[in-house]
């Protein structure tokens, strides 16, 4: 009967068969070949979870914190469990319109779907986080919840440039680090923030979380046996005099330029300010973002440190520097003097002019500091570099020009912040050899740059590196390099980071002491009875120097002279000196009247721990001066208005041209305070300037 | 042949009984491993009646108890009342239409109380026994045309009644029972011309309509050119090509784009294209056909297999582990207890176990082939042929939709699946044919 068709059984069977055949070979396939199924599960159901701990605490050197951690309040939401929300209301709490809050939801949903939270509004304002604080019970059944998160706090509201500020990490920083950090983390972006970042952070801590279909969190991923628990960051303690720190931000309101205080000693910094300066605070919580690109915009760049990377021509107060070079190449004696007459006709020409002229006022070195004899310097630096010891002026120079580099000018000198000044083409610092021979076309000799010995020239420094030139003559001959960090908080030998602030920099050993001591009793005799007496100070012996630098600026395409810097270089007190000051406003004139008062105010606040009530007055009257240049009302005015034009341009919507250019200032006439012939530069110092001046604007006339 | 054993036991195919219970184990774990959540009492929750597991193991013993009494029964029982029970399921599958209770898009459920019955799902037995019984007739003549539509209509009835309910999944499983048609004798041309509409139909998914057509007349062209002088001596030659093309392109034309925007539902439609990664074009208002291409894909019929891979893959070669999986733990793959509960053991046990499951299921239907072939009696064999057709059916079509090979069709995959009525079905299926097997000696009409 069944022998009936019998044969069609096996082509059942083998029916059956290959259909199996085929789902084992797509099951292999899926299973053993295709690797790329258990990433894709590991990313369906796995949550990687960063745990951040708590930032390191700085301190300054009497134990109170200047930056420390504080808790702000993340509104988050829920979007599932929103319901029966009284949603005016909450917009009320929030300052927000319906539309605003409609929006915010269809992000967080976009964000993080509708059975996670997501963050409704970030940082709230501690007005906002009352208000909502106190209506709490109204939302928190029905999905919104506030969430505690860790931000950075400046207690004194300073230190700004120092302490640097916490971002998120961007594009370049992901890839330098090497996956070290990722999208969404977040770094010190300046200031010892950024350069003792591995410290600060402390360990990031992971935990891998299970997720559901809908993205809920339901539990730990193998009973948390791939968790790393974080470690908060270390604390570090500088040297930083909070209150000096704070006395001198008063001070440098309103001035452009830098403050930098330095214990020689230690080489540990005290303080430093840049000025313009800002609220570190406002690089934290809620308005940040705000505040951040108002800063960036700021023409006069508060952003910047002008301490580390601003540089100056150090004026006068690099003579005696280049007394001390001279001092160890033995080619001067303490005892050296100089005849003179007003001016120095060493290279024919009469220059540079002195300010004193004849009376023996430089018949030692003692004296020509004293004086700031500008004849003595410019000759002693010609002595230096056409030595006999030396083939030509360039081996001179070139040998000279080490000295000045070991003094800490011209150089990196490797301080704990990110972005101090590093020589370059453009800004040498100290100009090499092979600069003057581009310039001068090979043919130069002292003559040329003989402006060197009184710190002009090509030469420029930076605030710090007048500073610890400064503690290289309070120290006789050695340095540390500057340094904020004193030590780190259960400090392990791994910490290299901070071991080259421990070696000493003994750089000066020819010079015997009685040749240091005439250096310094001349730098005391400035402040006794020189250009320096604003400095003086009752019971302490100040040492210091006096600089009035003249300044350039490229202003509308031309190069004009502006007002000279106030330059300012002190240490005190003079038997065992505890502080070295060099400061400098910019644009503010004679060293003496600016610098010199603001260097002083920060030594008796240093030293005596308080103020007289004369100084206090004193400090009143300094703050509420403003110095800021005026032509940067008229530079602001320029980049707000090509900035709003570009984005009229790029979106064609006129109101960014009103959005940039700020209303409350009209547009400003050309700046006046700068001086208003084009060709002054080039007649420095000579009583023939008026006539030449007349003889150009007549030919340019005819 | 084991007539001096007890009663039950003789002739009772113990390999088949083995298969059986080896399955229904394997399901209720799969399905613990799929629904049991961390830190519920294993024990307790399993005789609470309140966990889906616990709810299978239930009619686990149901069903069991329902086998032993139809191995209880005379297997004469079952062959005299095929065409009552035929008369049954009809009468609950439109008992269906007043009654049904809506749940998640389909009308084929009828619910008393607390216990839901899908008829659609038992009809398959009635189906299968029917069809035995019409094919057993003594005096048939299959070969006849008359007897082959009506052997046809017995098992297409049910799956038209099946597709008004909206399952058109569990319609489909019925035209599985032209393999014990095609096993009595029903001629391969049939099952070629069904294989042949089924290849146009998927290249009318896959190739766009006037490539395909231009295809299509290339090919007549070159079957005319090819048969020329056939076609001189005899014009019916030509006729019959002229013929054979217009229904090609009349299918692609027209009858595809008919059923896809009239008589399937927009899901399925979709899910038959994602399956070949395309788009739905007949998704434009009132079925009219729009080209897709800046229509917004929609991914849930996507999403289903993509998290059923997911699930598979990452079992990798040896698995998981027995709940371990975090696929089908954390409820990513979507209707994993019942029609992707193959998930569960290809994430916990990896490549290992879906082979050796594949294995129990290919033993159990080659058996079921062997028994079919030892059968004295016409009426087994169909019955046996049936079963085999019906079990074919539900493993290669639920294993491939959650493999990526089919499109997703709500089918149940056999003692596996959690579903009390799938189960008893499957369980009185196996039964019956147990039960029948243990009277092969016999002539059973």
């Amino acid at each position: 009967m069944s022998v009936f068709n019998q044969s069609r059984s096996y082509i059942i069977r083998i029916l059956f068969l290959l259909v199996f055949i085929t789902i084992l070979a797509q099951l292999f396939n899926l299973q053993v070949l295709s690797g790329k199924y258990e990433k894709l599960a590991q990313d369906n159901a796995v949550l990687r979870n960063v745990v951040y701990p708590a930032r390191g605490i700085i301190f300054d050197r009497e134990g109170k914190a200047i930056l420390n951690n504080t808790i702000m309040y993340d509104l988050m939401v829920t979007p599932s469990q929103v319901k029966n929300v009284d949603t005016a209301y909450l917009c009320h709490l929030l300052e927000i319109d319906t539309a605003q809050f409609r929006q915010r939801m269809i992000e967080a949903i976009l964000r993080n779907g509708r059975y996670r939270p997501s963050s409704f509004e970030e940082l709230l304002t501690p007005s906002k986080y009352a208000r909502l604080q106190e209506n709490q019970w109204r939302f928190e059944a029905n999905g919104f919840y506030l969430q505690p998160r860790p931000i950075r706090v400046y207690p004194f509201n300073a230190a700004a440039h120092v302490m640097g500020y916490v971002g998120e990490v961007d594009s370049t920083i992901i890839a330098r680090s090497g996956g070290f950090y990722q999208p969404g983390d977040y770094v010190g972006r300046s200031g010892l923030e950024a350069f003792y970042e591995r410290v600060l952070m402390g360990q990031r801590g992971v935990q891998f979380l299970i997720k559901d279909h809908k993205n809920r969190l339901v539990g730990s991923y193998e009973k948390g046996e791939f968790d790393t628990p974080a470690i908060a960051g270390r604390s570090l303690h500088t040297y930083m005099d909070i209150e000096v720190q704070q006395l001198a931000e008063k001070l440098m309101a309103n001035k452009v330029g830098a403050v930098v205080a330095i214990e020689p000693e230690t080489g540990g910094i005290i303080s430093m300010v840049s000025g313009p300066n800002y609220n570190p605070n406002n690089l934290t919580g809620s308005e940040k973002k705000k505040n951040y690109s108002k800063l960036v915009l700021d023409v006069a760049g508060p952003l910047l440190n002008r301490a580390i990377a601003g540089t100056y021509p150090p004026g006068s107060t690099f003579k005696p520097i280049g007394a001390l070079i001279a001092l160890d190449e033995g080619i001067i004696t303490p005892f050296y003097g100089y005849g003179c007459p007003g001016r120095y006709y060493g290279c024919g020409h009469g220059k540079p002019a002195c300010t004193h002229a004849g009376g023996g006022h430089a018949a030692n070195l003692r004296l020509a500091i004293a004086n700031s004899c500008n004849s003595y310097f410019a000759h002693i630096y010609r002595l230096s570099v056409d030595s006999e010891k030396f083939k030509n002026v360039k081996h001179g120079y070139a040998k000279w020009r080490d000295y000045v580099h070991d003094f800490g000018l011209g150089v990196t000198l490797g301080i704990d912040l990110p972005g101090e000044f590093r020589p370059n083409k453009i800004r040498e610092g100290i100009p090499d050899t092979t600069t003057y021979n581009r310039v001068y076309r090979n043919s130069w000799n002292s003559c040329t740059n003989l402006t060197l010995g009184i710190g002009q020239d090509m030469m420029v420094a930076t605030p710090l590196q007048l500073a610890n030139a400064m503690c290289l003559i309070a120290n006789k001959g050695y340095f540390y390099t500057p340094h904020f960090v004193k030590r780190i908080e259960g400090e392990k030998t791994t910490d290299t980071i901070i071991k080259k602030f421990r070696t000493k920099h003994a750089v000066l050993t020819r010079i015997d002491n009685a040749a240091f001591e005439s250096v310094i009793s001349g730098m005391q005799d400035v402040v006794e009875i020189g250009t320096a007496r604003v400095a003086k100070l009752p019971g302490i012996n100040v040492c210091a120097k006096t600089g009035t630098a003249e300044n350039f600026r490229i202003i509308d395409g031309r190069r004009v002279q502006l007002k000279d810097n106030s330059v300012f270089v002190c240490f005190a007190p003079r038997e065992n000196p505890k502080i070295a000051i060099a400061v400098i406003v910019e644009n503010a004139g004679f060293g003496a009247t600016w610098a010199g008062p603001i260097a002083a105010l920060m030594m008796e606040k240093y030293l005596n721990d308080t103020l007289r009530p004369e100084s206090v007055k004193k400090v009143e009257y300094i703050s509420s001066a403003n110095l800021m240049p005026g032509w940067l009302i008229r530079e602001q005015y320029k980049a707000d208005s090509v900035r709003g034009q570009f984005y009229f341009k790029l979106t064609k919507d006129s109101s960014y041209i009103k959005k940039f250019i700020r209303k409350a200032q009209p547009p400003p006439k050309k700046d006046t305070s700068a001086p208003r012939p084009r060709l002054v530069f080039l007649f420095i110092g000579e009583t023939i300037r008026q006539e030449d001046i007349l003889r150009t604007n007549k030919k340019t006339n005819t | 042949m084991n007539g001096e054993k007890g009663k039950i036991s003789s002739g009772v195919d113990p390999i088949l009984i083995w298969l059986y219970l080896l399955l229904v184990f394997i399901g209720v774990t799969a399905i613990f491993a799929a629904t049991y959540r961390d830190g519920d009492p294993v024990v307790s929750s399993f005789v609470s009646f309140k966990t889906d597991y616990s709810k299978q193991f239930f009619f686990l013993i149901i069903a069991l108890v329902l086998g032993t009494f139809i191995l209880l029964t005379d297997s004469k029982f079952f062959t005299a009342t095929a065409n009552l029970w035929y008369a049954a399921g009809m009468v609950l599958l439109f008992l269906v239409f007043p009654f049904h209770s809506p749940i998640k898009g389909t009308e084929s459920i009828i619910r008393f109380g607390g216990f839901q019955f899908q008829p659609a799902e038992f009809c398959k037995v009635s189906v299968c026994l029917a069809l035995a019984k019409y094919l057993s007739m003594p005096d048939l003549d299959f070969s006849k045309q008359r007897s082959q539509l009506i052997a046809a209509a017995i098992a297409i009835v049910p799956a038209l009644i099946t597709i008004l309910q909206k399952e058109t999944g569990l319609a489909l499983v019925y035209f599985s029972f032209f393999l014990v048609m095609y096993r009595e004798g029903l001629p391969p041309t049939i099952l070629i011309i069904g294989f042949s509409i089924a290849v146009m139909i998927i290249a009318s998914i896959v190739i766009e309509p006037n490539t395909l057509a231009i295809i299509l007349t290339i090919i007549a062209a070159i079957v005319i050119f090819l048969n020329r002088r056939q076609i001189r001596k005899r014009r019916s030659a030509l006729v019959t090509i002229v013929f054979v093309w217009l229904l090609c392109v009349g299918i692609q034309r027209f009858a595809v784009p008919f059923i896809f925007s009239s008589v399937l539902q927009k899901h399925q439609v979709e899910r038959i294209y994602s399956l070949f990664g395309k788009d739905n074009p007949y998704t434009g208002a009132g079925g009219i056909a729009v080209q897709s291409t800046n229509i917004k894909k929609d991914n849930t019929a996507d999403y289903n297999v993509r998290q059923s891979k997911i699930a598979i893959g990452s079992g990798g070669f040896a698995g998981k582990g027995l709940l371990s999986g975090t696929q089908t733990r954390y409820d990513f793959v979507p209707e994993q207890r019942t029609d992707f509960i193959f998930c569960t053991i290809g994430e916990g046990f990896g490549f290992i176990g879906t082979t050796i499951l594949l294995g129990i299921y290919l033993l159990l239907l080659f058996r079921i082939v062997m028994i079919a072939e030892r059968q004295r009696s016409v009426f087994s064999r169909c019955y046996a042929y049936g079963v085999a057709a019906v079990f074919f059916f539900h493993i290669a079509i639920n294993v491939s939709m959650t493999v990526g090979l089919a499109p997703v069709i709500g089918i149940p995959l056999p003692f596996i699946s959690y579903g009390g009525t799938a189960l008893l079905t499957f369980t009185i299926l196996l039964f019956i044919l147990i039960r029948l097997d243990s009277d092969r000696q016999m002539v059973l009409r």
